[in-house]
């Protein structure tokens, strides 16, 4: 039962991660979305899957795979967001500050 | 020689840990593989292995999870309401940070812990400030800005790598 409702929980987080990457205007806010959301949601499942089968072999691959969900996410967030920085995508129209811009001006 | 030695003992106990079987051939891979692993990447590991012996760090790492874990499901309710908002409430924009810690793998993990929390997602260090994207730019002020992004982790940060 507590398994069900954590899986659910975190089917529910990726949906709106999902529609967060639809509706969300630029490249930067659609990451937002994507990593933290999206993340959380597949925690949520992979403790899930742990409490279902227990500290088998299973549920242990499930409770390992949070960490290095953790890293790969957050890693992999910044490296696209750095990246698109510098390829020139500009920042959407609805951005008030842009601090980075005159460091990368350099 | 110490932190390549640490680095295979991690290594294989992660080994173990994912395969969860203590035959005879699982450890001999393991330890090839755990080999192979610290051959290639010992020399990035970190300098003073010692740090892992102190269980201080641990008692902190253990406190800092349940404070990150909160900021994150707060961070997650509070992108979701973003989201699902008609309207939808945002304010994005790149801020500088100041950064008050100065070890390498302790500026990887705050950047790491920011990207995970509300609204912000870390994009680039340079010397000792951090630049920022975030969702909704609620202050103009660099002080009160910088203590909202980062300031809820250094202290523990500092507390477990510094």
């Amino acid at each position: 039962m507590a398994s069900t409702i954590l899986i659910a929980i975190g089917v529910l987080f990726n949906l709106f991660g999902c529609i967060g990457l639809i509706r969300l205007p630029d490249v930067y806010n659609r990451l937002q979305s994507a990593t933290k959301t999206v993340t959380l949601g597949t925690w949520s499942i992979l403790i899930g899957v742990l409490v279902r089968y227990g500290f088998i072999d299973i549920g242990v691959k499930a409770l390992i795979a949070i960490p290095i969900l953790f890293f790969v996410a957050t890693v992999s967030a910044h490296a696209l967001v750095r990246g698109s920085y510098i390829f020139g995508i500009p920042l959407g129209k609805k951005s008030v500050k842009d601090d980075y811009k005159e460091q990368y001006e350099k | 020689m110490k932190r390549y030695l640490a680095l295979f003992i991690i290594t294989l106990l992660f080994w173990l840990l994912i395969t969860l079987s203590l035959s005879l051939a699982n450890i001999i891979t393991g330890i090839a593989a755990a080999g192979v692993t610290t051959l290639l990447f010992g020399r990035y590991f970190v300098r003073k292995v010692g740090k892992f012996l102190e269980p201080r760090r641990y008692a902190w790492l253990l406190a800092y999870i349940f404070v990150f874990l909160w900021e994150c499901i707060k961070a997650n309710f509070d992108v979701a309401y973003r989201v699902l908002h008609p309207a939808m409430p945002i304010k994005p924009g790149i801020v500088r940070v100041q950064l008050g810690i100065q070890s390498d793998l302790a500026r990887t993990m705050l950047a790491n812990s920011i990207t995970m929390t509300p609204g912000t997602i870390a994009v680039d260090v340079v010397g000792d400030v951090m630049y920022v994207h975030w969702i909704y730019v609620s202050s103009e002020d660099p002080e009160v800005y910088s203590r909202k992004v980062s300031g809820r982790f250094e202290k523990y940060i500092e507390k477990i790598f510094e």
